[in-house]
């Protein structure tokens, strides 16, 4: 049996068009050795849960930067949980206030990183929230 | 693992399949196994061409049309590279297949192509079957488009695409054996790009070369006819369309030249023979990996190590090597 990778689909809802950040964060997934499934600007709610089923990703890392967080994270958590994916880890990256923090991981947000953040310890992060 | 949910359309059963599939887990095999008897209806196209030529978006334009005018459920699998270094990879196919989202009848999956030369992934052919067994009339699969060496799809695919855009190379380019021979439909892309006439003269003389037809030619100031040779067999001259896969001209003209293709594989007898070729390499290669394995799974890891050492060494050339392997020595 050939070796399980780690899939990732990694996606920005919103309205905002600015996707470096994203793009960063799936080419060190990559060099992670990790399979990454890069969607583009401007998807839906709906497009990311289909697109995170279809490719049966173990991680679904979102790039938020409109402050929309509040109104996009729990209706893509809440389609990923209708689609029997609710063993999906989702991650999110972006302008995140403090406040904000601790409702997003109450609600089902894995790990949450501003600017600034390493490569490596959102590495680290999804290498352990897959494991477990 | 239930094959059941799959036959009956659930998309979730058939995601999780995949994977198991890619990952060649126990599940996966035993699966395929009882899903082989259910495949066999399905139209195989694949679709090749350098990088940029548009092959994503010509792919997301197809499907658009098969979707309106014929209700057909298409499955798309998209081949994008691995890293050879560190295994990882980015597939970003799906950006430009964004209008296909929302709808029941489509189903997109990026594959990467996990240390695999050809274009297509190892399980490639092993994904079209359970699309076919899961009911979808359309299995349309696109290759990495490194570009030249790519004709792994040819023996998978019923019909093969070849997806060229203007400004790319000359007509040596074109000359050049592998990736024009396999077409069975040529389709210049971006053709509202300057140069579309110069690709398409190329592009036709190449064929004229390939495909014996009757031509009068100009030579020597004399008008000549070379006729063609006579075979009982209808031939296939693969057609040249232009479209523009941003806005969608010359989709359907396409669509109609592949439905025409698929009448003339069944007039010919070609499904079959390509059914059988396509079954024929697969078996072969599941039969090579087995052996392999199986050989250094048993007691021969170690005579195997050995002989490695005296090739590194320039003891051995490759060929004793294995010559003294297989006869025990």
């Amino acid at each position: 049996m050939t070796e399980k990778k780690i899939r990732v689909l990694v996606a920005k809802p919103g309205l905002d068009g600015h996707d470096r950040g994203a793009k960063v964060v799936a080419r060190a997934l990559r060099d992670a050795g990790m399979e990454v499934i890069y969607t583009g600007l401007r998807q839906t709610p709906e497009m990311i849960a289909e697109a995170a089923l279809q490719e049966d990703v173990d991680v679904v890392g979102l790039s938020i930067l409109s402050g929309a967080h509040m109104a996009l994270a729990p209706r893509i958590l809440e389609l990923l949980k209708a689609n029997g994916q609710e063993n999906v880890k989702v991650f999110i990256g972006g302008i995140i206030p403090d406040d904000d923090m601790p409702k997003l991981k109450e609600m089902g947000i894995t790990g949450i990183y501003g600017p600034g953040a390493s490569t490596e310890d959102i590495i680290r992060d999804i290498r352990e929230a897959v494991k477990s | 693992m239930q094959t059941q949910p799959i036959l009956e359309g659930n998309r979730l059963a058939l995601s999780r399949l995949l994977t198991q599939v890619e990952n060649d887990a126990p599940e996966g095999r035993s699966a395929l196994a009882k899903l082989f008897p259910h495949t066999g209806r399905a139209h195989l196209i694949g679709v090749t061409g350098a990088p940029g030529t548009g092959k994503s978006s010509l792919v997301n334009q197809l499907t658009l049309h098969y979707r309106k005018a014929h209700q057909y459920k298409v499955a798309i699998i998209a081949v994008d590279p691995s890293s050879p270094f560190t295994g990882g990879a980015v597939l970003g196919d799906r950006v430009r297949m964004r209008d296909l989202s929302g709808d029941d009848g489509v189903f997109i999956r990026s594959m990467a192509s996990r240390g695999s030369v050809g274009g297509l992934a190892q399980k490639t052919a092993a994904f079209v079957q359970v699309f076919d067994a899961a009911g979808y009339d359309i299995i349309i699969i696109e290759t990495v488009g490194a570009g030249q060496s790519e004709v792994d799809i040819a023996r998978l695919a019923h019909t093969t695409i070849v997806v060229e855009a203007p400004g790319l190379g000359d007509d040596i380019q074109a000359i050049k054996a592998g990736i024009l021979e396999i077409a069975d439909v040529l389709v210049i892309n971006k053709a509202d790009r300057p140069g579309v006439e110069n690709t398409e003269r190329a592009l036709r003389s190449m064929l004229e070369l390939a495909h014996p037809t009757k031509r009068i030619i100009h030579h020597h100031g004399r008008m000549m006819t070379l006729e063609a040779p006579v075979t009982d067999a209808p031939l296939w001259m693969p057609p040249i369309l232009k479209t523009i896969a941003t806005d969608g001209t010359g989709i359907p003209e396409l669509a109609e030249a592949i439905a025409r293709h698929k009448s003339h594989l069944h007039q010919s007898g070609d499904w079959a023979s390509r059914d059988r070729a396509r079954l024929r390499s697969e078996l072969e290669a599941v039969l090579e990996e087995e052996l392999m394995s199986r050989y250094l799974n048993g007691s021969h890891r170690e005579a195997y190590e050995q002989a490695l050492e005296k090739v590194i060494r320039r003891e051995w050339s490759p060929y004793e090597a294995v010559r003294a392997l297989l006869n025990g020595k």
